[in-house]
Formats: structure tokens, C-alpha cells, sequence
């Protein structure tokens, strides 16, 4: 199955999981790992492993490739960049502007206060 | 939803803040990341009203952004409509302002959600296709395990 549509939600959604976010971690040594290797260590069971790896893959925060009869899974970290640099231009731009705001209404108020 | 969410402690009345938000005047003096001037402030303050700012950046770019009124419920609350110029095929996301009195003045919250996703923003940013079309790729040609 093809992913469809990527959103920053899906991103956002997956990293909301501690069993994710520590799935990410296993995998930020770059080499690919199979999917017993990765289950193991976090007591997981492989069809629940599997579940996040779905969910991790629709965000396309990793990839999934057989090599044999075993899956590998390997980190994919440019949409988890990309998804937060997004975010952060936005996150300065208006820290910024409204740092600038809270200035100028206090300002404001002292030139009210003195009337 | 993705979103930005900042909140600011304001030594000032929501009504001070809540003009300097909705003024032409206010605008002109905060709006924008840095020490650049703003070219243009119009509001019409009221629900359906549009607004429009532009300012220029220290780097001598220029922006322009620009939306409706959706709420208005002074000193209070303000919700618009956000689009930037140039960027009209990300659609609108959503700015609110929440104002609340406190006992040193206000407190904001401010919001800015439904910001584009990132098929969207791969239209237009640079750097994206290259990459998403190699994992496009990978993902068509690696087996699933369903």
C-alpha cells in the first residue's frame, strides 16, 4: 500500500507515542535494525509493533525494507526536520512580533496612566 | 492540528492590548519579526472585516499578510482568517488573540492553527521535493506487511 496524503499532523501524531518516540530513538544509529530486534528490548509483542510501525511509516518517519525472509526498518528523518523547522519559522515570527506588542502596549498604558 | 501557541504577561489593561491588536495604530508599531517598519495596517474592525499588513525585514524583504474578522469580542477575544501574499494555495489558517484580565494587567493567549500541512508547504519550499520524492519511492517499492 501506497501512503497517501503526509501531513504535519500525522507527523505530530505519531511523535506523540513514548513507545514511538522510543522505537525513533533505537533506530537514530542510522543502520537499519529488523523488527523482532527492535521489539525485543521494548517488551513488545510483533503484531503491537507492528501497529506503530504503520503508524510511524504513514508519517514517513521511517522505512520499511525485506531483505530475505526479515524486515528492516530504517529512520527516515526529513519529514520530523522539516515538520518542525515549519513550525518554528512561524513560532518566531510571532514570539517576535508579540514581544514587540507586549512593548508597546505597555508603553501605551503609561502614557494612559500619566493622562 | 498543527499549530503555534504563545502566551505573554502584559503590564497593561486588556483594553490597551486589545487596541494595539485591532488599531491601525497598534499594528503599525509591533507587527513583524524584527526591527523593520510596517508599510501597511488596515482593519475594519468588525465581524467579516478584513485586515491587511505589510511590512518590510531588516533584509529588505517585504510581506504582506492579510485575513477576515471571525470573532470580536472586545476587549477579549479576537479571531481571524491569516493568509500570506503570494502564498494563497496554502489556504487560510487561523490567528486568535485571548485576552484576560489578571491582577498586573493581561494575559494573552495567542494562537496561530490549521497552518498549512506539508503538502502544502512542499509546493513552495525548496529542498522538499528532492527528498520526498526518494522516499516516495523507497515506500512504493518496499513490501508491506499487512
Amino acid at each position: 500500500m501506497v501512503n497517501n496524503q503526509l501531513s504535519l499532523d500525522r507527523v505530530f501524531g505519531a511523535l506523540g507515542s513514548p513507545v514511538r518516540r522510543a522505537i525513533l530513538t533505537q533506530l537514530q544509529s542510522g543502520d537499519g535494525r529488523s523488527v523482532s530486534d527492535l521489539a525485543a528490548p521494548l517488551g513488545m509483542k510483533l503484531p503491537a509493533m507492528l501497529k506503530h510501525l504503520d503508524v510511524l511509516e504513514t508519517a514517513r518517519l521511517i522505512t520499511r525494507k525485506k531483505a530475505g525472509r526479515t524486515m528492516y526498518v530504517t529512520v527516515a528523518p526529513t519529514p520530523m526536520i522539516e515538520a518542525s523547522q515549519w513550525l518554528q519559522r512561524y513560532e518566531r515570527f510571532w514570539s517576535r512580533s508579540l514581544d514587540k506588542l507586549v512593548a508597546y502596549a505597555e508603553r501605551q498604558e503609561t502614557k494612559k496612566a500619566r493622562k | 492540528m498543527s499549530g503555534v501557541k504563545l502566551v505573554r504577561q502584559i503590564a497593561a489593561r486588556p483594553e490597551t492590548v486589545f487596541e494595539a491588536i485591532t488599531t491601525q495604530e497598534g499594528l503599525a508599531h509591533w507587527f513583524g519579526p524584527d526591527a523593520g517598519p510596517v508599510l501597511v495596517a488596515e482593519i475594519n474592525l468588525r465581524i467579516g472585516g478584513s485586515f491587511k499588513v505589510r511590512f518590510r525585514m531588516l533584509d529588505d524583504s517585504e510581506h504582506e499578510c492579510s485575513g477576515k474578522i471571525v470573532e470580536l469580542e472586545p476587549p477579549t477575544r479576537l479571531a481571524t482568517t491569516w493568509q500570506w501574499l503570494g502564498r494563497e494555495a496554502e489556504g487560510y489558517s487561523r490567528v486568535e488573540y485571548l485576552l484576560r484580565a489578571t491582577a498586573q494587567g493581561t494575559e494573552l493567549i495567542f494562537t496561530h492553527t490549521q497552518l498549512p500541512d506539508e503538502e502544502a508547504a512542499r509546493d513552495h519550499e525548496r529542498g522538499w521535493n528532492g527528498a520526498f520524492d526518494k522516499l516516495e519511492r523507497y515506500t512504493n517499492h518496499a513490501p508491506t506487511t499487512r
